[in-house]
């Protein structure tokens, strides 16, 4: 996507970021989305790299079986929901630390990728299809900026929808009362397993259509490098964005775009940092957690229950 | 006064670590504990055995659990499981040759499992293994390069020296930042992960690449005479020795020191430790640097006496794999050596796997993926049986 910025020089850089903001934000969309669910009910889904990887496998390999690129959007989100009603089976275990599973899931997760993906790396799927805004325009670089998936559009609408879930339905409220005070919530006669089950397989469900996303249609193949950590991020990043779903949809704008300026930087000759660039989104994040947190108090947002092992 | 004191503070620490062990593990059951103390009766406990045959008895019954879903899953691709099975033992333990490869293999996951063992026992989940063996690697090779006419023995040491260093560096920043800053350190480890690895790419790229190497950027190589030699007439090397020293070092401070006393009350209960006097944050500091140093000694091992030079294979996976080994061991360090051994063994097999059953190299992670899985597992079944509970007349 960063190649015909060539021709446009300087500009290229802050429209390569824009294209990357939107193109390489939304696979962080969804999984921060679907690990903002799993925290507000109090429980930390490390695993979603697992589910990122597992998603981008089987939706291609669905795709590319059935020739319906949503038909593999499908499968992908299945085999999420799968992988996460393990985690949250196992997670909710006595004694068992839930970041230790995700640890767990992600070595099973990417390893069932790769075992029965390998034989999917050479075909090629079928893509999903884009909106094409840049018809306007004449110009190659802003064409293919403005090419855009609608599972993005999906993702926006569903970071406004989660926002509204949490404040104003009473399912949403019962996630929250799960992940801040479990014993209120089991009191008030709330199964806070079922809720958290609901919750963290759901989150899952998420995770893997952000892995299809990534074998779908940026970067658009399946190999064992599709993904660049996002999972791992997500958690990260939902910290970053105070468990606020409309806030998360901003921090993977924000991600995607910083994770484009590298590849930017050198297409117009600035390479001589190009790996560390590469590091940003993550020595970024780190900085931001170093600044804002605290060991006098918890974060604002942060639900109760959250590593607290209730 | 001074030592009345410190008397006062470890009764407390005893107190405080019974009571914390009431509500978790306990190895007296209270409902015959209790009443017995209550009636005055003098209590005459029995050789303690059971809890121990537990802590073995669950995690080996779990490696089982995980061969037959393991076997399971061979038989549902078409495989004959005992067949798969012979291969991996056939090429883990078959022969002194195939024992020796497993051995190199396991060399730096004892290392790295370190740095998850340690830290757990302060109650921080630290995953940041990879992060530091890249950074041990790196800049062990950056001050190896830097003397190139000293003897073999002192480059040794100043590389050892500055990968234990580095990683150990690396690590204590986790820990300081959890303790002073609340900073999550999973998290923050596994950023710092990618930071390394960013580092030691932009390093080997540019900073200290050596132009021949075209395909597979590296660093100028340590020149040979330099390098750390195979122990006699096998393959394998000071790592070995390295990753069994730290292991035992690592248990006897655990077990048998007052810092490790410290450390397992602070992860045991904080608030009681802190309470009790002892100041958690250099204790927790310490004990992340040293975890460090583990893995740092692990990536000055694999350039010094494997890669010989710093390159992107640095990042082959021992660091999550360490995280594997230290949650199978229980985050008993000596357990650690077993561990690392069967899974050394496991990771040498992926190749003869490939080659006898067409089964692609993944599997060995997907092997992994269920022993973790049903390792988590088991540790919900301690307790639950009362076969395994201590026995008091």
């Amino acid at each position: 996507m960063n190649q015909p910025t060539d021709q446009l020089g300087w500009l290229g850089v802050p429209l390569a970021i824009l294209a990357g903001a939107v193109g390489g934000g939304t696979p962080f969309l969804f999984v921060s989305l679907g690990e903002c669910l799993t925290e507000k009910s109090g429980k930390i889904n490390l695993g979603l790299e697992g589910v990122l990887i597992t998603g981008a496998m089987t939706a291609y390999a669905a795709s590319y079986k059935s020739g319906s690129p949503w038909f593999g959007v499908l499968v992908a989100g299945a085999a999420g929901m799968l992988l996460g009603f393990i985690h949250a089976w196992l997670a909710q275990k006595p004694k068992v630390n839930d970041i230790a599973v995700g640890i767990g899931m992600i070595s099973f997760g990417s390893g069932l990728a790769f075992f029965f993906g390998k034989a999917f790396i050479q075909p090629l799927a079928p893509q999903l299809p884009s909106f094409d805004l840049g018809g306007w325009s004449a110009n190659p670089a802003l064409k293919a900026a403005l090419k855009i998936c609608p599972l993005f559009f999906l993702g926006v609408g569903l970071a406004f929808a989660m926002d509204w879930f949490f404040k104003s339905t009473r399912w949403g409220m019962f996630v929250r009362a799960v992940g801040d005070k479990p014993d209120a919530a089991r009191a008030m006669g709330i199964s806070v397993t079922s809720v958290r089950t609901l919750s963290i397989v759901f989150g899952s469900f998420l995770g893997g259509i952000g892995g299809a996303y990534l074998s779908l249609f940026y970067p658009g193949s399946w190999t064992e490098r599709v993904s660049g950590g996002q999972g791992f991020m997500a958690v990260a990043l939902v910290i970053f964005s105070r468990w606020n779903p409309v806030q998360c949809l901003w921090a993977s704008l924000f991600f995607g775009g910083a994770q484009a300026l590298g590849p930017a930087l050198q297409a117009v000759g600035v390479s001589g940092y190009y790996y560390l660039f590469n590091a940003s989104p993550y020595a970024f994040t780190l900085a931001v957690m170093i600044a804002t947190c605290s060991s006098k108090r918890s974060l604002a947002g942060q639900p109760g229950a959250l590593g607290s092992g209730a | 006064m001074v030592a009345d004191s410190g008397g006062t503070a470890r009764r407390r620490i005893c107190f405080c670590i019974q009571i914390d062990m009431s509500d978790s593990d306990s190895t007296v059951p209270e409902s015959v504990a209790a009443p017995a103390a209550k009636a005055g009766l003098r209590r005459i406990s029995l050789p303690r055995w059971r809890g121990k045959l537990e802590a073995v008895a669950l995690p080996a019954g779990a490696i089982v659990v995980s061969l037959v879903l393991f076997g399971l899953f061979c038989a549902a691709n078409g495989k004959n499981p005992f067949a798969v099975f012979a291969s991996i033992d056939k090429a883990a333990f078959g022969s002194w040759y195939a024992f020796q490869n497993t051995l190199v293999r396991a060399a730096p996951l004892m290392l790295c499992a370190l740095c998850t063992a340690i830290p757990i026992r302060l109650g921080l989940v630290i995953i940041g293994n990879e992060g530091a063996l890249v950074l041990g690697g790196l800049c062990a090779t950056i001050i190896g390069l830097k003397m190139p006419s000293a003897s073999p023995a002192s480059v040794h040491i100043a590389m050892a020296l500055t990968g234990a260093v580095a990683g150990g560096v690396w690590i204590a920043a986790i820990g300081a930042l959890k303790h002073y800053r609340g900073v999550n350190e999973t998290i923050c480890s596994l950023l710092m992960n990618y930071i390394a690895i960013a580092l030691l790419s932009q390093a080997v790229n540019t900073w200290i690449k050596d132009p021949a190497s075209l395909n597979k950027p590296s660093s100028y190589p340590i020149p040979d005479e330099q390098m750390l030699q195979p122990l006699g007439e096998t393959s394998i090397h000071w790592g070995l020795i390295f990753g069994l020293i730290a292991c035992g070092i690592a248990w006897f401070l655990m077990q048998k020191t007052t810092f490790g006393f410290k450390v397992r009350t602070i992860g045991a209960n904080i608030r009681a430790a802190q309470i009790a006097g002892i100041s958690v944050g250099p204790i927790t500091v310490m004990a992340c640097f040293l975890a460090g140093m583990c893995p740092g000694l692990a990536g000055m091992v694999e350039v010094a006496a494997v890669q010989g030079s710093a390159n992107e294979a640095l990042n082959a996976g021992y660091g999550y794999s360490g995280i594997l080994v230290a949650f199978l061991a229980r985050q008993n360090p000596l357990g650690c050596i077993l561990i690392s051994t069967l899974l050394g063994g496991l990771l040498a097999s992926g190749g003869a796997l490939q080659r006898d059953h067409q089964l692609p190299d993944a599997t060995i992670l997907v092997f992994e993926g269920i022993v973790f899985v049903v390792i988590l597992y088991s540790e919900s079944l301690y307790g639950r049986w009362r076969f395994f509970q201590e026995r008091t007349v």
